[in-house]
């Protein structure tokens, strides 16, 4: 079964056959587009939602609702003067945009589009006689794709920040790198646990696997990696309330103040399009991605629409609601502080994330022995609360280290 | 198509190598270096190593590069080195000697074992291209069954480099004015 799914659309594979060639070239197009779009109308939908939240009105003159207030001002700024600082280090300072935004458009990538899940079909729908998927790639590494990707994506944002030869980007960078390189670790934890449960790395097997409400990973790895993948998702991605890279108030605009015109754009593109990724990343790994919503056997069926189709829709759907969370988060939390950014990320987040797996991991082995489940949980918790209790001790101590040096935090 | 992947991967390695070495900017040097990582990423993918090539993407591009940058940046030397300055005298025709030396013993190496270059390899392992988690899985059982003892030990090593370093930054009283 997994060589049929391997190898699909066998680009570069013995003769180079016209069919395969077509179809990646479209999907290739078609994900491009589609990122675009989603980015120009994601921006204003949290325009319109924060003004919404905030008694305000939002963009209201460029079209219909103001939808096309990201195409005027994406026209604006091609059309603004591009400045290159005079102390920047010029290459870097060019190159910098193009690392923010192509990570963005790769990682789109690796998410399933739509298909048809249902009946074992594993997502596969033909056209002109071939089968293929609706996303771009399944690359054996699946979710570690995303994953260097994000790792890949903090370049553009040092060097930009690096390459402007000024103090606040500098500062901003500087910030930027520590608080993604210390939430990727998180990130990769709970993904972990999710890896574990579904037994496979391709996004479309994890899809696969989360055919009901009770098979999804949200409830299969018990809702804390969620959490835990939602709230370093939110720091990888500086959105509110984890933004101190541009926290405004203190420096000025952070890595990007110093980019103008397009090059601004660019960086302003990348950061929307990680948004509409990163959640339709969170509904891939946690809420059945295309899958449609099912209880037991009965599935919630969208009539008139073909179940290939569908699977577009109920993804569209779930991704919105993640859309509406991360704007909601924007205009409700107030940022945190940069010793409590670190806090919450190595002494809550990480260990959390090990522990949650550690607790998986005894519960699968256990099940394997055929050891009673409920002494393993018991057992895992114990020394879980026991680790747990010598980590906040040994944070006493250095605590009280550091008052007796003198310290003052 | 095999030969045009590993001559375009074996130029962005050799050219990310070169520039390592040659540009003077160290933030320019630890970009080169980022690009010698991808051509080996690049490999690792054409030789079906897929697990191999995300995890050096991960680790060595994504956080020990980042990693370089951050001290770079934070120490501030990210001006452009005064390459006519030597340091430690002498140092230059030492390594000239030692780079001759290392690559008489690389040339060496090659010409004895001359034989086995031309003869063709074992193939592809197919279980591990058939099925893409195979390949994680054959991993994971060797580092974690045969290799387990030099798995542990090798974190233990990080481990005492991590505290070594934390030790090493950490402020001692007689240092600390804040009183």
């Amino acid at each position: 079964m997994n060589s049929v799914i391997f190898a699909i659309d066998p680009l570069l594979e013995g003769n180079v056959l016209w069919t395969p060639l077509l179809i990646v070239l479209v999907k290739v197009l078609l994900v491009f587009v589609v990122g675009l779009v989603a980015t120009m109308l994601m921006v204003w939908f949290e325009r319109k939602v924060i003004a919404g939240m905030q008694n305000r009105v939002g963009p209201n003159k460029a079209g219909p609702w103001g939808i096309l207030q990201t195409l005027a001002d994406g026209i604006k700024l091609f059309f603004k003067e591009d400045l290159i600082p005079e102390r920047s280090d010029r290459f870097m300072f060019r190159l910098a945009p193009y690392l923010a935004l192509v990570p963005a458009f790769l990682a789109f990538a690796i998410i399933p589009l739509g298909g048809d899940f249902r009946d074992g079909k594993g997502g596969l729908v033909t056209l002109f006689g071939h089968q293929t998927r609706l996303q771009l790639a399944d690359p054996p590494v699946g979710v570690l794709f995303a994953l260097a990707i994000s790792s890949i994506a903090v370049y553009g944002i040092m060097l930009a920040g690096w390459s402007s030869g000024s103090k606040y980007p500098l500062l901003g960078a500087v910030r930027a790198s520590a608080q993604m390189v210390s939430y990727e670790a998180a990130l990769g934890l709970s993904l972990g646990a999710v890896l574990l449960v579904s037994g496979t790395l391709s996004t479309a097997g994890i899809v696969n696997m989360q055919s009901s409400i009770g098979n999804w990973n949200i409830v299969a790895t018990g809702f804390v990696p969620f959490v835990i993948f939602l709230i370093a998702a939110t720091a990888e991605l500086n959105r509110p309330p984890f933004d101190l890279v541009e926290a405004e108030q203190e420096l000025v605009g952070g890595f990007n103040t110093e980019y103008s015109s397009i090059r601004f754009a660019l960086f302003f593109l990348a950061e929307f399009m990680n948004t509409v990724t990163m959640s339709a990343l969170i509904v891939t790994l946690f809420f059945g991605g295309p899958q449609p919503i099912s209880i037991g056997s009965t599935t919630l069926d969208i009539p008139f629409i073909p179940n290939a189709i569908e699977g577009t829709v109920w993804l569209l759907l779930k991704v919105l609601v993640f859309l509406y969370i991360y704007v909601w988060f924007r205009a409700t939390l107030p940022r945190f502080r940069y010793d409590q950014l670190m806090d919450l990320g190595w002494k809550i987040l990480i260990p959390g994330s090990l522990g949650w797996f550690m607790l998986l991991a005894a519960q699968r082995v256990g099940r394997d022995a055929g050891w009673d489940q409920i002494v393993v949980t018991l057992v895992t918790a114990i020394v879980l609360v026991c680790g747990y209790g010598l980590l906040l001790a040994a944070q006493h101590v250095s605590r009280a280290n550091r008052e007796k040096d003198g310290a003052s935090f | 198509m095999e030969l045009f992947v590993f001559v375009v991967a074996a130029a962005m390695v050799l050219a990310g190598a070169v520039g390592v070495v040659t540009r003077s900017n160290p933030v320019h040097a630890a970009m080169s270096l980022v690009l010698t990582l991808f051509g080996i990423a690049v490999m690792f993918v054409a030789h079906n190593a897929h697990f191999l090539a995300a995890v050096q993407v991960i680790v060595y591009a994504g956080a020990i590069v980042v990693l370089f940058l951050f001290v770079i940046m934070l120490l501030g030397v990210d001006k452009a080195e005064d390459l006519s300055v030597e340091p430690i005298t002498n140092q230059r025709p030492l390594a000239a000697i030692i780079g001759v030396g290392i690559s008489a013993i690389v040339i060496a190496a090659i010409i004895s074992s001359r034989a086995g270059l031309g003869a063709s390899g074992q193939g592809v392992n197919q279980t591990t291209v058939d099925s893409p988690d195979a390949n994680i899985r054959q991993l994971a059982r060797v580092i974690f069954s045969d290799n387990v003892f030099a798995f542990e030990i090798t974190s233990v090593l990080l481990l005492v480099a991590v505290i070594g370093t934390v030790v090493m930054a950490r402020k001692t009283k007689s240092v600390g004015t804040g009183k």
